[in-house]
C-alpha cells in the first residue's frame, strides 16, 4: 500500500514538472493523465524531455540516462523507471 | 490543455502518425571545396568557406568519419559543397552506409547504377536569364538532360526578385521535363544589384508561391505556411534570426537561452575535423537569411508551439511532410 501512495506522489511530482518547465496552460497535476503519450499528444521533444530530466534528477538524486528518453513515454513510465533507479541505489 | 487528438480528425491524425515518430537527425557535409560552376551569390565561395579547411582526400578516411556520424546518430546525410559529384567515391561511402541527399547543380549526372535511390536535388536560381548572370551559364538546360524524368530528383528552385511574376513559366518547364521542384528564396550574400527583396516583392511571391502549389500541386513541393514563414521571417509572432535559427552546429552553440533546435546537428567542413557555424554562410546576416531548410526546420523543431489550434498544427504537418517528402522519409 505504501508503495502505492509514493508512485502516485511520484507521479504528481512529475506532472507537476512537466506542467512548470514547460508552461503547460490549462492542467494541473491532479488532472494530468499518468498515460497519456508526452511525445504523440503533447509534442514533447528531446529538448524539453532533457530539461524535465534533468529537474527530476535532482528531485530524486538519480542519474537519467539519455539513451533511455525514448521509453519515457508518459508520467506513468517516467515514475516506474524512477522507481526502478531509487530501488537500485 | 489542448492535445494532438483533441485538435485533429482522424485524417489528420494519421498524416500526424505518419512522421510524428521519423525522430530525423541530419548533418551538412562539404564533400568537397571545388566546384564546376562559380555562381555569385553562393554562400559557401562568397564567404570563403571553400578556403577554411584543406580537403580530405583519403577515402578510407571518409569511410571511417562517416561510421562515427552514424554512432553519432545521424540518419540523414545531406551532402553540399562544392559540387558533391566532383568526388563520387565520396558520395558512394556516404550512401552505403546512411540515407543521403546530395545537393548538385546538375551538371555531372549522378550514375543511378551506383546510386539507385539516393534523393539528389538539382540547384535552380530563375529563368535563362537569371542562371546566366548569376551562375555563367543556362545551367538547367543541361541538367533537365540529365535528368529528365528521374523519380528521385527534384529542382531546388531558388526565386530571385526578378522572377517574380515569372515562375510559372519555370515550374511548367520542370514539370514538362517530369520532375518536381521545391521552392526557396535568394539570400543575395554578394549584395549583387538588382537581387535584394522588397517587402512589396516578398508578398507578391508569397501570394504567387500560394498559386502554383494550388496549379501544380503534383510538381510543386512545399507548402502555404512555410511561404509564409520564408516571406516573412514571422512564425507564431516570432522573428526569425540568430536567437531563433535551429541549424546552429551543436558543439558550436553556446545561445542562451537556447532556442529549439536541430538535435546532433553539425555542418562539417571537407577536411571532416572542422566545424561551420551553421548550416549555410557564416557571414549571412541571420534577420535576412531566406535558408529554406532552415526556415523548414525552425517550424519543425517547434511542434509543441504548434500544438494550439487545428490551423496550426495541420499547418506543422505540412510543412514535415514537406520536409521528410524532399529528403525521402516519405513517398512524393
Amino acid at each position: 500500500m505504501a508503495k502505492t501512495i509514493e508512485a502516485k506522489d511520484i507521479m504528481l511530482k512529475i506532472a507537476e514538472i512537466i506542467i512548470s518547465e514547460l508552461k503547460l496552460e490549462d492542467i494541473t497535476a491532479e488532472t494530468f493523465d499518468p498515460d497519456l503519450d508526452l511525445v504523440d499528444e503533447l509534442g514533447i521533444d528531446s529538448m524539453d524531455l532533457t530539461t524535465v530530466a534533468l529537474v527530476l534528477q535532482d528531485e530524486y538524486n538519480i542519474i537519467i540516462d539519455e539513451d533511455d528518453y525514448p521509453t519515457l513515454k508518459t508520467v506513468r513510465l517516467i515514475s516506474d523507471y524512477i522507481q526502478k533507479e531509487l530501488k537500485d541505489k | 490543455m489542448e492535445t494532438v487528438s483533441s485538435l485533429l480528425d482522424k485524417e489528420w491524425l494519421e498524416r500526424y502518425k505518419r512522421i510524428s515518430r521519423l525522430n530525423i537527425r541530419s548533418s551538412i557535409y562539404d564533400v568537397t571545396n571545388q566546384c564546376n560552376l562559380r555562381c555569385k551569390g553562393c554562400f559557401f565561395f562568397s564567404s570563403d568557406e571553400h578556403k577554411k579547411a584543406v580537403e580530405e582526400n583519403d577515402l578510407n578516411k571518409w569511410e571511417q568519419f562517416i561510421d562515427k556520424e552514424k554512432d553519432r546518430g545521424v540518419n540523414l546525410a545531406i551532402l553540399i559543397g562544392g559540387e558533391p559529384t566532383l568526388h563520387l567515391d565520396r558520395v558512394e561511402a556516404f550512401y552505403k552506409r546512411l540515407p543521403t541527399y546530395c545537393a548538385t547543380n546538375g551538371i555531372i549526372k549522378v550514375p543511378r547504377d551506383r546510386f539507385p535511390d539516393m534523393m539528389v536535388g538539382i540547384s535552380l536560381w530563375g529563368d535563362e536569364e537569371d542562371e546566366k548572370v548569376l551562375r555563367g551559364k543556362n545551367v538547367f538546360a543541361i541538367s533537365s538532360k540529365n535528368y529528365e524524368g528521374d523519380p528521385y530528383t527534384y529542382y531546388l528552385y531558388t526565386i530571385t526578385p526578378k522572377q517574380v511574376g515569372l515562375t510559372e513559366k519555370i515550374i511548367k518547364k520542370i514539370r514538362n521535363v517530369g520532375l518536381k521542384v521545391h521552392l526557396q528564396l535568394l539570400s543575395n550574400d554578394e549584395d549583387v544589384d538588382g537581387f535584394f527583396w522588397s517587402e512589396d516583392q516578398l508578398k507578391d511571391i508569397c501570394s504567387e508561391m500560394d498559386d502554383m502549389l494550388d496549379k501544380y500541386p503534383d510538381t510543386v513541393i512545399s507548402s502555404k505556411y512555410y511561404h509564409k514563414i520564408i516571406t516573412t521571417g514571422e512564425m507564431m509572432g516570432r522573428s526569425f534570426g540568430w536567437k531563433e535559427c535551429p541549424s546552429v552546429t551543436e558543439p558550436l552553440d553556446k545561445r542562451y537561452p537556447q532556442p529549439k533546435r536541430l538535435i546532433h546537428f553539425i555542418r562539417w567542413a571537407s577536411d571532416l575535423k572542422t566545424m561551420h557555424r551553421c548550416c549555410t554562410s557564416e557571414t549571412r546576416d541571420c534577420s535576412t537569411c531566406k535558408d529554406g531548410a532552415a526556415h523548414m526546420s525552425w517550424v519543425m523543431v517547434n511542434k509543441r508551439a504548434h500544438i494550439k489550434t487545428k490551423k496550426d498544427l495541420q499547418n506543422w504537418i505540412e510543412v514535415y511532410e514537406m520536409f521528410a517528402k524532399l529528403y525521402q522519409f516519405i513517398p512524393w
